[in-house]
């Protein structure tokens, strides 16, 4: 990989020396570095190496209608929050692209997403340390008006290596009123993929497929303010590699997500369901983890900006789940008893996760089993979050966010503890979000949220309990902040652990650049994007982060 | 050899000093909300100036900058002809959030989702809420990364700076 990068630069360098006029140049910055000191309290350890880093450079040259690129990155080593697996330096990313009359090809490595991602997506979250940027060659043609195709050989990235698959993919799309220049003020598109993954069988008792194949139809409609998405996928059987004959998993996969969009001035509704059944897509039937999941089933629940609603989120089961989730978005008219001078916006969402009917698809020679289509009732519930935010302007210095929630988790579960170690929590949670602005440029902000917790059934060891947070930022535009907050479990059934948990951020911001310090502890919990969940230990240290773009 | 990598990119980078500085939208689609695709680079405002704002329905900075903007985007039109272009990052889990929030807020920019990234990507955006202002010849002659109560007025001001 290493020689393939020096390549890549000493074709960047000749391009350079070739074509001096009209490229451009640029990238971005990011470093991330953090000083662990213990804090038995917390049970935060000290790292070794009292200070670790992870930084990366993305550059880009551009020159008409080629483009070629690198990452540069830095684990040295990496924080502790991120898999050990990442260590080092590297150029685990570069690519070469160049587009004409329609064709656009890709060397290199490349992020590519077939429909909502229900059988493959490579994408990066820098947060989450995921990045499985596919590296091999990626087609992308403009047929004819409202047709384009896309397809792809390749491996994917995991830490600085690949892993063992190799996948092969294609995917089509048509737009119906583009090819047919249809007046009709609906929109028709359609669209269909296939993936395949080859890997070699190594099993001395099973004879495991070595392509693995799965397929996608989608279709949406569009009128006005109305929007439908419907997405069903199926994966052939891809059994994990065991000599056991009970562990052996012979079923098939399948998935399917639908939404409905209702919008118009002050209003918006939308109302989805999903369901996937054994529908895990893997770079390496042997190994299990977030770094070799290729295919992107998001969590039905609304992603919570603020700490404590985020406390407990939900983590997507892409082996067996049914969600379903409503959002209500309205906005109070400007002028009316309760709209105020300047409007009042609400936004309700409901989302309820739950097991499929005894569990996934399980097929071999002692098991036959295949759960009903739609069940809700009396299945294992998973996670529910019903919540309300209201969001107002006072007057022209003071504006707030309120929110309320009640959430219900299913900690075994989702956290893979034995059943009835934690049970299921039910947590009702309040936040105030309230701005006063000082004066031109200066703003307070503070927060205040509240988390009452409860265990709903008797299990063999105590949840935290209670929370509160408060925080305090003070910000002076263009370029500067100040934030201090505190997170205190004062509920905990263990007084030993009513903790709190203070944190303090100062920031420079200046047009691309941006710098903050911080200092504090962090609470040992789960963080996620999009249902995809990483477990961030405790953590007690000094933080530096600047990122930088140009 | 690890050595002789970051030599040449910084040999690379130096290079890179005597290209022209002005930088362009790149040659990427993002959707449109009623599900066309559009190409980035065809973004135009009868030689006024655009502003683009990558957001989220999730980030509540990004949501404050282009509702603080919204009340005076009347204001910010009539005196320099200037055009909002919101894109949003939101990928397939809250995507169908993106049009029920923006025509429930009132917003009159023009939207397009980037859900997974390329657009985001190629403009070197880290995180959001990121700001670029792009000029008559459809150049980015500006940028700002995050967002604090009152950074609008300073965004204002490089519009008017660059507005005929």
């Amino acid at each position: 990989m290493k020689n393939i990068s020096l390549g890549f630069i000493l074709f960047f360098l000749s391009i350079n020396i070739f074509a001096q006029n009209n490229g451009e140049i640029h990238g971005d910055f990011d470093l991330n570095m953090q000083s662990y000191i213990e804090d038995a309290t917390i049970n935060a350890v000290a790292a070794d190496e009292i200070i670790r880093n992870n930084s990366f450079l993305n550059i880009i040259f551009t020159k008409n209608n080629f483009s070629a690129g690198l990452r540069y990155e830095s684990y040295l080593n990496a924080l502790l929050d991120y898999d050990d697996d990442f260590k080092g330096n590297g150029i685990p990313y570069r690519f070469a692209t160049y587009s004409i009359e329609g064709l656009e090809v890709t060397a290199g490595n490349f992020y590519e997403q077939f429909g909502s991602g229900l059988i493959f997506r490579s994408y990066e979250e820098k947060g989450l340390g995921i990045d499985n940027a596919m590296d091999g060659i990626r087609l992308k043609y403009k047929l004819l008006k409202g047709i384009s195709l896309k397809t792809f050989i390749g491996k994917s990235r995991t830490y600085f290596t690949y892993a063992d698959g190799i996948f092969r993919g294609i995917d089509g799309e048509i737009d119906l009123n583009e090819t047919l220049e249809l007046q009709s003020k609906t929109r028709y598109i359609f669209g269909g993929s296939f993936i395949s993954r080859y890997q070699q069988r190594n099993n001395p008792v099973f004879e495991l497929p070595q392509n693995v194949g799965l397929y996608a139809g989608r279709l949406n409609i569009i009128n006005g303010g109305w929007n439908y998405y419907g997405e069903y996928a199926y994966k052939i059987n891809d059994p994990v590699n065991s000599i056991q004959e009970d562990a052996v998993n012979y079923a098939s996969g399948n998935a399917f997500t639908s939404s409905l969009t209702f919008s118009k001035r002050g209003f918006g509704i939308t109302g989805e369901i999903h369901r996937a059944d054994n529908m895990l897509l893997l770079s390496d039937r042997d190994r299990i983890g977030k770094a070799y999941i290729m295919n992107y089933i998001p969590t039905l629940s609304k992603p919570h900006a603020y700490t404590l609603l985020a406390l407990y989120p939900c983590a997507t089961q892409a082996m067996g789940e049914l969600g379903v989730q409503l959002d209500i978005f309205y906005k109070i008219k400007k002028g009316s008893l309760l709209g105020g001078k300047y409007g009042t916006k609400l936004n309700l969402n409901f989302s309820r996760i739950n097991g499929l009917n005894n569990g996934n698809s399980f097929k071999n020679d002692l098991t036959n089993h295949e759960p009903i289509l739609i069940s809700f009732k009396g299945e294992e519930l998973y996670f529910a979050d019903i919540n309300l935010e209201v969001n107002k302007k006072v007057n022209k210095r003071i504006r707030y966010n309120f929110v309320i929630a009640n959430q219900t988790y299913n900690k075994d579960f989702l956290e893979g503890k034995t059943p009835g170690e934690y049970g299921v929590i039910n947590s009702t949670i309040g936040v105030l979000d309230l701005s006063y602005k000082i004066k031109k440029g200066h703003t307070l902000r503070m927060e205040v949220q509240t988390l009452i917790a409860k265990q709903l059934e008797t299990a063999s060891k105590k949840e935290e309990g209670d929370w509160v947070m408060a925080l305090a930022e003070y910000t002076i535009s263009p370029n500067w902040f100040f934030t201090i907050q505190d997170m205190y479990n004062y509920g905990n059934d263990d007084e030993s652990k009513r903790l709190h948990y203070i944190n303090i951020n100062f920031g420079f911001l200046k047009g691309a650049n941006r710098f903050s310090i911080g200092y504090g502890k962090k609470r040992e919990g789960i963080f996620c994007v999009g249902g995809v969940c990483k477990l961030v230990p405790s953590s007690n240290g000094l933080n530096l982060n600047i990122t930088s773009s140009f | 050899m690890k050595q002789l990598s970051i030599i040449l990119i910084a040999t690379f980078l130096n290079v890179g000093t005597i290209f022209s500085q002005e930088r362009s939208l790149p040659n990427i689609d993002v959707k449109t909300l009623d599900g066309a695709t559009f190409n980035i680079q065809d973004l135009e405002n009868e030689n006024n100036p655009i502003v683009i704002s990558f957001w989220a329905t999730w980030c509540k900075p990004c949501k404050k900058e282009l509702n603080n903007i919204a009340e005076i985007y009347e204001d910010w039109q009539d005196e320099t002809g200037v055009k909002v272009v919101a894109i949003s990052i939101d990928d397939t889990r809250s995507m169908s959030k993106v049009a029920p929030y923006v025509n429930s807020s009132d917003w009159e920019y023009e939207i397009y989702l980037d859900s997974n990234s390329d657009l985001k990507r190629a403009l070197g955006v880290s995180s959001v809420p990121h700001t670029f202002l792009i000029n008559s010849e459809g150049k980015i002659v500006w940028q700002h990364k995050g967002y604090i109560d009152g950074d609008e007025d300073e965004l204002y001001e490089q519009i008017q700076a660059i507005s005929k």
